[in-house]
């Protein structure tokens, strides 16, 4: 065989093998949207739902577990509503804080006040943080949204939650609003199941996800109250075969009440 | 007289390539770039006064243009890939060239300024279509990101503007070069024509710092306010935070990148060769390319990993998104690129060891080395978290495997880079030794010396990555592998340098056949090619894709319809796409290279002059 024609095969050979690889040789990973403005309707809220926001914030938005999380990159803040004391006694505490919430909102926006020894910047010795102002650049939460993870996180801690809810939306986050920026409605079934990849665990809609329980037919299985509390609240009843606490249990913050009944109504149609 | 030239080459291209990387680590105040920027920003805002920058716009999926059926994302994505690597190649076989050039001059030896001038013919070409792919790239910008395009033009015109001129410059003095080769030879005609070559490096060099420049400011933009306010001057923005790091890097990797292609282009000469003076021309050039390849190829990692550390140092965030976020995998792919990397490279010096009898001696040791670096290659690709089925995470007990699980860390991985370095080092020693014997009187002694070194530091680099890697908290973890690497480079330097003692006036066992190589070996010069120029094209998508939803990192949104960032199967595709329009464009220029040198006389079809 002519040569030219040997080292075109054998390249394109090689070229197809790497995009192989990258296709079907490791997970694919869809990342994450770019993240949207959402409309806050404080007024409306009730704390539970203000707590459940911040939730929201913490795991999404707020790119928080990015390091608050078992690795080791940054503190854990499981307990922080009740360190913060120790925290504000301490020496080395810079801020001007004088109490659990004022602390925590301190943290977010100026994070050297107080740097937990040990997760400093390389070279400064604990007295500057690697962690951005939350409130500015490319994380840029508004006042509410870092009242609503201040909340969460007294929450998690089993502390009093000392946060009042916003009665306003903030002006800058109103004009980002007006913009378009807010996520619009989701309009059927088909398509939130698309936007929450929930074929990536369960088979559904033509996809083939092994993670979750196979719901083709769940509608002949379950009920509509079974089904709306395991969207709700997926741990409280897991599948025999399956894991706790592989599904998220957020979609309740996520989806409004009719895009919730939407779904239910959709699943409790597969028979 | 061959031996002593290669001698001298392998001197001299490990000095360029080890000064390129170290020298600016070691000038003071390099690594405070952060400080030294703020500092010339303040300067600079006080002589700037009178200069008032916009903010960063606020853009609207209306504000991209579009064209129907043309994707924009892609068109600028694969317009600047192909510009990069073309780029790359222009940039890097100056270099080489320049110091085949200089060894041709030392050493009298034509055959090196011969083949000086095959590397820069196959160049010249390539410079054409780098300058056509920057226009395309340009104009792309201009097209689908017009905003994007006027907010950095507006901070970086003076430096764009100097690029022009410099481009000219570069032009001039590249063609003077070329085409002056045959001219300008011989007493001080040569050394005008040397200097040629080094200024063609620098202004190379000074294009290059330029249009990097662009790129890493919108990565860590310098000199502006959280509106995206510009408040410094040309030289602010230009030395932003990772300006130096990805500098050292593109530097490093251009120069093996650009051995790899010329490596290429030897192999399919070598295959296609008529005779045994080409084949032993083609292979001897096959090699030399393969050698500057590896010689680049080595440092390249400790690049990498410096270039990642100071990620992280400006922002963590951008550190775990690279390393611990949705681009974690693609560093699985890249161990397998970089594995392929090093096994063709290595296997190409195993074959090459057939030239001379003299190397059958090292012959049983070559399945330990392979042993080694295939061993190496497996761990640094182990993934550390799995993405499994339920019933594979229920058997396992988890998503880590019990004993692969902790092989997927960075200790672990960072030992078996430094193990694949250094056994790769050891091919080449056994290569260099295989048709001499050592006559000085303390060869034994010096043979013992490099073995404790080199068993010395592997107890080293195997105490620092085990013991601090998984029995430490993570400070000293990450930490150890900066001593991981010093005693990987200590051991390369040290060899080199008793080698070259050692070594000096030694008998030749047995001659070296140049052409004398099996046909397969050049697959591996092929598969080092390819490799690089994928490998190049997933790193640019990760460089590019920490900045995720932003055009310049948190002061600059990109809201247009294309601002998620693609999955990583997606990537591979454009990248697949990428590198066969890049090796098509490539074959092209290697053809032009042959025609220029063809001659064919059609009888009877000229009138006849005179008579």
């Amino acid at each position: 065989m002519n040569n030219f024609l040997k080292v075109a095969i054998f390249s394109l050979l090689m070229i197809g093998a790497f995009t192989g690889y990258s296709n079907f040789g490791i997970p694919q990973i869809e990342p994450a949207p770019p993240p949207v403005e959402e409309k806050l309707d404080l007024g409306a809220m009730t704390m539970d739902q203000f707590i459940a926001l911040g939730d929201k914030i913490y795991h999404g938005k707020g790119t928080c577990t990015l390091c608050h999380n078992e690795m080791g990159r940054a503190p854990m803040l499981d307990k922080i509503g009740t360190v913060a004391h120790e925290r504000l006694a301490d020496p080395n505490y810079k801020g001007e804080a004088t109490n659990v919430e004022e602390y925590l909102h301190e943290s977010f926006v100026k994070p050297s006040a107080y740097v937990v020894p040990g997760f400093g910047k390389a070279g400064t010795n604990d007295t500057e943080s690697p962690m951005p102002d939350v409130s500015a650049g490319g994380i840029g939460m508004s006042e509410a949204e870092i009242a609503a993870v201040i909340a969460y996180l007294q929450d998690i801690s089993g502390t009093e939650v000392t946060v009042a809810i916003p009665t306003e939306v903030p002006e800058d986050t109103s004009e980002e609003e007006s913009e378009g920026g807010g996520r619009k409605p989701y309009e059927s079934a088909e398509e939130i199941i698309a936007a929450f990849s929930c074929g990536s665990c369960h088979k559904i809609a033509g996809e083939e996800g092994e993670m979750g329980p196979d719901l083709t037919h769940i509608g002949a299985l379950r009920g509509k109250d079974h089904l709306r509390r395991s969207l709700l609240d997926p741990n409280v009843e897991i599948t025999e075969g399956f894991m706790e606490g592989m599904m998220p249990d957020t979609y309740g913050s996520q989806l409004s009440g009719k895009e919730l009944e939407m779904l239910v109504e959709y699943l409790a149609g597969l028979k | 007289m061959q031996n002593r030239n290669s001698k001298t080459i392998y001197g001299a291209l490990f000095i360029a390539v080890f000064a390129l990387f170290l020298l600016p680590s070691l000038v003071p105040g390099f690594d405070a770039s952060l400080a030294f920027a703020d500092e010339a920003a303040v300067s600079a805002a006080a002589e700037a006064e009178a200069t008032t920058y916009p903010p960063a716009p606020k853009l609207t999926a209306a504000d991209y243009p579009t064209i129907p059926g043309v994707n924009s994302r892609v068109t600028v994505w694969l317009a600047a890939q192909l510009h990069l690597w073309f780029g790359a190649f222009v940039l890097a076989v100056p270099i080489f060239v320049f110091i085949i050039e200089a060894i041709g001059m030392a050493t009298r030896d034509k055959r090196y300024d011969n083949m000086a001038y095959e590397f820069i013919k196959v160049s010249i070409t390539a410079y054409s279509l780098t300058a056509i792919l920057g226009g395309l790239l340009a104009f792309s910008l201009i097209l689908f990101y017009p905003d994007l395009f006027r907010y950095l033009s507006t901070i970086f015109k003076e430096s764009m503007f100097v690029y022009a001129l410099l481009f000219f410059a570069e032009s001039a003095v590249l063609y003077i070069y070329y085409y002056g080769w045959n001219w300008l030879q011989g007493g001080f005609k040569k050394w005008v024509h040397l200097t040629l070559g080094l200024l063609l490096n620098a202004t190379g060099a000074m294009l290059m710092f330029m249009a990097n420049s662009w790129t890493t400011f919108m990565m860590s933009p310098a000199a502006v306010d959280a509106a995206g306010v510009f408040n410094g001057d040309s030289w602010a923005a230009i030395h932003n935070f990772l300006w130096n790091p990805i500098n050292i890097h593109r530097v490093i990797a251009n120069v093996a990148y650009g051995g790899s292609i010329v490596g290429a282009y030897a192999a399919f000469k070598f295959l296609s060769a008529q005779n045994k003076d080409q084949r032993a021309h083609y292979d001897w050039m096959g090699y030399n390319a393969n050698f500057i390849a590896i010689a680049a190829l080595l440092p390249l990692p400790f690049a990498g990993y410096y270039l990642t550390a100071e990620m992280y140092a400006y922002s963590q965030q951008m550190g775990i998104t690279l390393m611990g976020g949705v681009f974690a995998w693609i560093f699985i792919i890249q161990a397998v690129l970089i594995g392929a990397l090093f096994l063709s490279a290595n296997y190409y010096l195993w074959c090459g060891m057939g030239r001379s009898e003299g190397a059958h001696r090292y012959n049983p040791y070559m399945k330990y080395l392979a042993v080694v670096i295939v061993g190496s290659f497996l761990v640094w690709f182990t993934p550390h978290t799995l993405v499994l089925t339920n019933a594979e995470l229920k058997s396992l007990g988890g998503p880590y495997h019990a004993i692969l699980g902790p092989l997927g860390i960075m200790p672990a991985k960072n030992t078996a880079v430094n193990l694949l370095i250094l056994f790769t080092f050891l091919s080449f020693m056994f290569y260099r030794r295989a048709n001499k014997t050592a006559t000085v009187s303390w060869a034994a002694q010096g043979n013992a010396v490099q073995a404790a070194l080199f068993t010395a530091g592997i107890i080293n680099i195997f105490i620092l990555g085990v013991y601090y890697g998984y029995f430490t908290n993570t400070v000293y973890k990450v930490a150890a592998s900066i001593p991981q690497v010093l005693t990987t480079l200590v051991i390369i330097v040290v060899s080199v340098v008793i080698d070259s003692f050692m070594y000096k006036g030694a008998k030749q066992v047995a001659p070296l056949h140049w052409g004398r190589v099996p046909a397969r070996s050049q697959y591996a010069l092929f598969l080092l090619a390819v490799s690089f120029t994928w490998l190049m094209g997933l790193m640019g998508y990760v460089r590019s894709g920490i900045r995720q939803h932003w055009h310049v990192t948190n002061i600059f949104r990109d809201n247009s319809p294309d601002a998620f960032t693609p999955g990583l199967g997606y990537a591979a595709n454009v990248i697949s796409v990428g590198t066969i329009i890049f090796m098509a464009m490539v074959i092209f220029v290697f053809w032009l290279s042959t025609v220029s040198g063809r001659k064919s006389t059609a009888a009877g079809y000229w009138k006849e002059q005179g008579a």
